[in-house]
């Protein structure tokens, strides 16, 4: 699938900002307010994610805000929509 | 002046003796706007002193710089009510040696009187000083330059330190009057540019709330107190720092002013708040250990009714006489609240030091009714949890917890829980508060703790209630 530099969500306490560019292989950089607990998890959501929509190479960057599971999927999905133009709500 | 002792900073330290080793004290009435911790210590730095243990009644933000004279070996102790910021970070992260040790400002008074914590050298910040060292947080004459109102904390080291250093940005003619340190207790004066940036003392962990989570968390607790049966005329108030638990005043006042109730007194830091309803008559006197803005130190430098209180004749575990036990209800903030009702107000959910005891175990245990306000969560940040990460309130001084998705009451209270409900007001078992927060936001891994010990919290009877390890990164 092809991948442009795409980001979705904002910096408010509780939310995230997802950016996925292309990538070789799946690579996440995480920096998260709540990492200490919470990075493993956050991975995680945003692995299953992009595999869910087909995403299996994409470098993303992600800036947490303690945002909860599916705020972050949310997210995932609004930047991963963006970044391949295929629309997953109306396809 | 005849006897005049006023001297300059330098003279006065050596006059006073201090050497390597000893204890130093200040107080924090300034808050995030204190000169007087960085200005002093810079100065014993620039001195050679050595191997200091630094007795604070509270360190905050500003206080960063000290993290380059613990390094140095200047300071290699400290006591305080809390540490945040950069400072409370580098501490969490193994700056220090030596465990800072954390104790309640009712602790911390007893720990003076009994000598348990003694101070060699106090440096008190005053906002007006004549020169025989009778001082004042009010100020007194046209060339004031600050004003922070009650001197509650520092009036136990001005009482038992070995050596007493006013300082002050106000030299003003004798007899300074009303005075809270007294001239027999000071030994010098000295004059400074500024002790304090009084428009930062509301900031912090004072602030005034309008988020409306807040505010509904406000309301509730007014209705928890209206419910309590603790609500007639004659009771006691005391509000902590966070935004909620100060704003249940605004609702309180509704209800009191419909029914005709009055409280006798207010207690703790007082507010801009509690200054309205006393001076509209809805509350007889304000006993005040610490003046929580401009309002209130206004206030007290001119009203008789409101008095200031040492924080032993506040909080003190020791004295029947001190005001916590005649207080009736308290509402309190927490970080994290357990199942078993313990309060956390000191340590982060990452682990990292990041408040401040304040008065919450005192005025939680020896009130009728403590009341805790606090959120399920903060983001992904659980506030209702199995077991709080660092015990700084324990349970059994802990009455009710109020947060957005019901109101938990202590088992050992049933009388409490039945009125609560009668009013119709949602009780829920804390247990189930704790599994609600689980559910939204998942299974938290653990912090990654190492084994050296940063940190002891002294209870307010002068044992070891817990320890605070360093946080890896």
């Amino acid at each position: 699938m092809e991948i442009k530099t795409a980001t979705a969500g904002t910096l408010e306490s509780g939310d995230i900002v997802i950016q996925i560019a292309p990538g070789d292989g799946l690579q996440i950089d995480l920096d998260s307010s709540v990492s200490a607990q919470f990075g493993r998890r956050i991975k995680e959501v945003i692995t299953e994610t992009l595999e869910g929509l087909g995403i299996s190479d994409a470098t993303v960057t992600a800036t947490d805000k303690g945002a909860l599971d599916c705020t972050i999927r949310a997210r995932v999905t609004a930047a991963a929509v963006r970044a391949t133009g295929k629309d997953v709500w109306k396809d | 002046m005849r006897n005049s002792k006023v001297v300059t900073l330098e003279e006065a330290i050596r006059r006073s003796g201090l050497k390597d080793g000893m204890t130093i004290s200040f107080h924090h009435h300034f808050r995030g706007g204190d000169k007087v911790v960085n200005l002093v210590v810079d100065k014993l730095a620039q001195m050679g002193f050595k191997d200091l243990k630094l007795a604070a009644s509270s360190l905050s933000d500003v206080h960063a710089p000290l993290i380059e004279h613990i390094k140095s070996g200047v300071i290699t102790g400290i006591s305080t009510s809390g540490l945040r910021g950069e400072l409370a970070s580098a501490i969490s992260h193994g700056l220090m040696k030596e465990p800072v040790v954390f104790r309640s400002h009712g602790g911390r008074g007893s720990a003076i009187a009994s000598g348990e914590l003694h101070i060699d050298v106090a440096f008190l910040g005053a906002s007006s000083c004549d020169e025989l060292g009778n001082a004042s947080g009010c100020p007194r004459s046209e060339n004031a330059k600050s004003i922070c109102g009650s001197l509650g904390y520092a009036l136990p080291d001005a009482q038992y330190a070995d050596h007493v250093v006013v300082l002050t940005d106000d030299l003003v003619a004798y007899p300074n009057v009303p005075m809270s340190i007294k001239a027999s207790q000071v030994e010098s004066v000295v004059v400074v540019e500024s002790v304090g940036d009084s428009s930062k003392i509301s900031s912090g962990a004072i602030r005034d709330s309008k988020n409306p989570r807040d505010i509904l968390l406000a309301k509730q607790a007014a209705k928890v107190i209206l419910a309590s049966g603790y609500f007639k005329d004659g009771f006691s108030i005391q509000t902590g720092t966070g935004g909620a638990s100060l704003a249940v005043v605004k609702y309180l006042r509704e209800s009191m002013i419909e029914q005709g109730i009055k409280a006798s007194f207010a207690l703790g830091g007082i507010t801009a708040h509690m200054v309205k309803l006393h001076e509209e008559g809805l509350i007889g006197k304000l006993i005040d250990v610490q003046s929580f803005d401009k309002v209130a130190a206004e206030s007290i430098a001119n009203d008789q009714n409101h008095q200031e209180v040492s924080s032993i004749d506040y909080a003190s575990a020791d004295h029947l006489g001190s005001a916590v036990h005649a207080l009736d209800i308290v509402i309190l903030s927490a970080l994290e609240v357990d199942t078993d009702f313990n309060v956390n107000v000191l340590v982060g959910s990452d682990g990292i030091i990041r408040g401040a005891i304040g008065g919450h175990p005192d005025t939680a245990e020896d009130s009728a009714l403590s009341i805790i306000v606090c959120p399920l969560l903060r983001g992904r940040i659980p506030c209702v949890v199995p077991k709080v990460t660092t015990l700084i309130t324990p349970g059994k001084g802990v009455d009710v917890v109020v947060t957005e998705y019901g109101i938990a009451v202590n088992p050992s209270r049933p009388e409490l829980a039945k009125a609560l409900a009668e009013a119709g007001l949602h009780v829920v078992d804390i247990k189930a508060l704790a599994a609600k927060a689980s559910s939204i936001i998942g299974q938290p891994d653990p912090l990654p703790f190492g084994d050296r010990v940063v940190g002891v919290v002294m209870d307010r009877h002068g044992k070891q209630l817990d320890t605070i390890h360093i946080i890896q990164e």
